[in-house]
């Protein structure tokens, strides 16, 4: 006589299991993975009613939406990982909108093989993440691609938002006399990313500053409800941010390198390997730009919030037909701060 | 054309290789271009190997030369 | 950070800029070399030609590795690249450069050919232990400051009885090369400032039979936007006074022998190529470094078939005229319109320190 409990369905072995094909094939298999590792860990009314789509009522205003992929690698990264990033990255996007973010979507391709104890510890850092930020991912999709196909995980995650009446923030508003803001020190996640990959490695004491920046805002907006332009300066560095805004907006910058603020180890790092902080990707950081008379008092109530206690005015939009953002360099000279070609590789010469 | 850094000496290793600190930042170098470097030391750090020991003297000499030039008259 | 924050100090930039200005003579022009690539990427970076009167003109030299290696070259290693067989290991600097047919190292890469960026050569040593049964090959580029790295991976190989490293070497001198732009006679040079790190390994010495065959004022800085600033100072000065020496800026780092041990290693390991191609420059004696008979199992040359096709450069690029002096990259007709960072043409435009790249990049917003 079996001792077989009646109903039995071995659960996910998260310790020692691996992706493979079934997982994605729309399955058993398949059905276990959504339910036992991300339903767990998402865990919300919308993902309980297991729909293949979320419904929920709209407030009034305008409604944002944001998408972003995440392929970062490393996976795991000093500070943070792939799952957490890919929550801040669009919360973050909808944020810069000065909208309120509501709801996420969360999709994933997992790479056949991919071990399923590091699988749990990045879908436990989103679920961690959107809880904090107190934005649920109310709706998703697994697919699973051969070995060699993919890079481990990739994520997408797509998010909804609603602006309060008033609020017109966007890149192409930035006017000549405006100041220009930043949050925080800048630099700091692309180091910590270069601090672990592979021929790169150094030892710091650099975390990634990836977090969500919605509540920051909604302070910042409602200080100055007449902001100009937000932007996170994600890939490419404030460098890139800062020449898409004076493209858009069709206008220059000069910037005080002397105000920029930039952590000791992180303008190390820059120096080994040839690197320039403006152009090392942020993930906690973001951009704002606004008439010179409101600087004062969006200073004040960035720096009275834990995100924004190093925030610091670096400068000046200018009228400027080419578009150029231009520093003055600590050394008293004057330089373009151009858009970033490429990838920044570190250099020899 | 050689993007070279001067970084202190923070511990000698095994293998002719040492730890460099530079704002915080330590990296494992090789000092199999160099002799009699010692913990304190400043190098000058290429592509992963100590090329040289930087001379203090020398260095607040230059300093000084440069605060002074505006010192002097033609 | 010590001994780099001190000297990018703005208020001794003022300084200096006002001596400059007090000491250079109004009716004279001063066409000062700076012959290291790095010493462009400050000048530009920092602003610093801004920061001198009208009157010194400085001409951006051919001190860039990068810069100055012949697509044939660069086509070399692509096809060693592409070998099923090879890991081709590089500096990042090299990844972007355009061979023939506007391919690259990063664009083999992407169509397979097994392509890994490091750092440092020892990286690539490290590759070839975790990979025996792949051939290792270390693109090896860079004058004297990178050759002595270069070196003591090869030893470290023959220690290790490795197999499947070799060392594809592009290493090329100094004074060879400011010699034969020197003697081109074209680019109207007065002065020169000499590079910084190459100095820490060859000393002040090399450039004493330029400095007096040519009557050519060398003041070796280093690298360090103040000391460029001093070196040209001190240019000013021998030029005013009408003495052709060699002095030393870089006092901190450089001797008058350089690092004997290093150059003692890489005259172990390296010798003399009787000629070599240079971009711009053409065929100079005298001017590459090639690994010794004794060494010929790490030598990339030795173990593959690697057939040279000097290749010419586009017709409307004048990075060579640029690399010699000769021209600015206003002048080019291509600059800043087909030819930018994200599409280069010519090497001056990827190397982030090339000139061209370095005055689109930084300095554009003066020519616009």
């Amino acid at each position: 006589m079996s001792n077989v409990k009646r109903g039995y369905i071995r659960p996910l072995d998260l310790k020692h299991g691996h992706i493979d094909m079934t997982h994605g094939s729309g399955g058993r298999a398949m059905a276990q993975l959504i339910e036992e590792l991300f339903l767990a860990a998402f865990d919300n009314e919308f993902l309980r009613q297991m729909n293949d789509q979320a419904s929920f009522p709209v407030p009034a205003g305008r409604m944002v939406m944001a998408t972003d992929s995440h392929v970062v690698s490393p996976l795991f990264f000093p500070g943070g990982d792939i799952g957490c990033l890919s929550v801040h990255g669009t919360i973050n996007d909808v944020a810069m909108a000065g909208a309120v973010p509501l709801y996420l979507s969360a999709s994933f391709i997992l790479e056949e093989g991919y071990p399923l104890a590091d699988l749990a510890r990045i879908v436990e850092s989103m679920a961690s993440a959107s809880r904090e930020a107190g934005v649920p991912i109310v709706t998703g999709d697994t697919k699973v691609v051969e070995r060699n196909k993919g890079d481990g995980v990739f994520i997408t995650t797509t998010g909804v938002g609603v602006v309060p009446h008033g609020v017109n923030i966007s890149g192409d508003r930035a006017r000549p006399g405006d100041a220009i803001i930043v949050s925080g020190t800048v630099g700091d996640h692309g180091v910590a990313i270069l601090s672990v990959r592979e021929n790169l490695s150094f030892g710091t004491s650099i975390q990634s500053d990836t977090v969500a920046l919605h509540g920051l805002v909604a302070d910042m907006v409602a200080a100055v409800p007449g902001i100009h332009t937000l932007r996170d300066p994600t890939r490419g560095g404030l460098a890139t941010t800062l020449n898409e805004i004076a493209r858009q907006s069709g206008i220059g910058m000069m910037l005080r390198e002397t105000d920029l603020p930039v952590r000791t180890e992180v303008r190390a790092a820059c120096e080994f390997l040839g690197l320039d902080p403006l152009y090392s990707a942020n993930e906690g950081k973001l951009v704002a730009i606004c008439r010179q008379e409101d600087a004062s008092a969006l200073l004040g109530a960035m720096r009275a919030h834990p995100l924004g206690q190093d925030a610091a005015v670096i400068g000046e939009v200018v009228e400027d037909d080419h578009r150029f953002v231009q520093m003055e360099t600590a050394f008293g000279g004057r330089r373009i701060v151009d858009w970033l070609t490429g990838e920044q590789l570190p250099r020899i010469c | 054309m050689c993007l070279a850094i001067p970084a202190r000496v923070a511990e000698l290793l095994d293998n002719d290789n040492a730890v460099v600190e530079l704002g915080g930042v330590r990296k494992e170098i090789s000092l199999a271009l160099v002799d009699g470097v010692v913990v304190g030391d400043y190098v000058i750090v290429h592509v992963g190997y100590a090329l040289n020991r930087l001379d203090p003297e020398k260095a607040a000499k230059t300093l000084q030369l440069f605060a002074e030039i505006g010192l002097q008259t033609i | 950070m010590k001994y780099i924050d001190e000297f990018r100090d703005g208020e001794l930039a003022r300084k200096l800029a006002a001596d400059i200005k007090r000491e250079v003579h109004p009716d004279k022009n001063y066409g000062l070399m700076e012959f290291c690539g790095g010493h462009t990427h400050a000048i530009f970076r920092y602003g610093v030609q801004g920061l001198l009167p009208d009157n010194i003109n400085m001409i951006h030299g051919p001190g860039c590795p990068v810069c100055v290696l012949p697509i044939g070259r660069v086509d070399s290693a692509i096809a060693l690249a592409r070998r099923p067989d090879v890991i081709l290991c590089s500096y990042g600097d090299m990844l972007r450069v355009p061979g023939s047919d506007r391919v690259s190292l990063l664009k083999a890469k992407a169509g397979g050919a097994d392509v890994r960026m490091v750092y440092s050569s020892a990286d690539a040593l490290k590759i070839a232990q975790e990979n025996p049964d792949k051939q290792v090959v270390f693109f090896a580029i860079g004058f004297e400051t990178t050759t002595p790295p270069t070196v003591v991976v090869i030893l470290q190989a023959e220690a290790l009885g490795l197999a499947n490293f070799t060392v594809f070497s592009n290493h090329v001198l100094t004074p060879a090369a400011i010699t034969a732009i020197m003697g081109s006679g074209e680019a109207r040079v007065d002065g020169v400032v000499g590079p910084a790190h190459v100095s820490t390994v060859i000393g002040s010495r090399p450039y004493e039979p330029f400095a007096a065959q040519y009557h050519m004022p060398v003041v070796i800085a280093g690298f360090e936007p103040l000391d460029v600033m001093q070196a040209i100072l001190m240019l000013v000065r021998q030029l005013n006074e009408g003495r052709a020496e060699v002095e030393n800026e870089f006092t901190r780092a450089v001797s008058r022998d350089g690092n004997l041990k290093a150059q003692g290693l890489v005259a172990e390991v390296f010798e003399l190529r009787k000629t070599f191609e240079w971009r711009g420059l053409g065929w100079v004696p005298d001017s590459g470094l090639q690994i010794r008979e004794k060494y010929a199992a790490y030598d990339a040359e030795k173990r593959f078939e690697l057939p040279y096709q000097s290749v010419d450069d586009h017709p409307a690029c004048e990075c060579s005229a640029i690399i010699r002096g000769v021209k600015k990259p206003l002048d080019c007709k291509v600059f800043g319109t087909v030819c930018t960072p994200d599409n280069p043409i010519g090497s001056c435009m990827v190397s982030s320190e090339g000139a061209c790249a370095a005055y689109y990049t930084y300095g554009r917003y003066t020519g616009a």
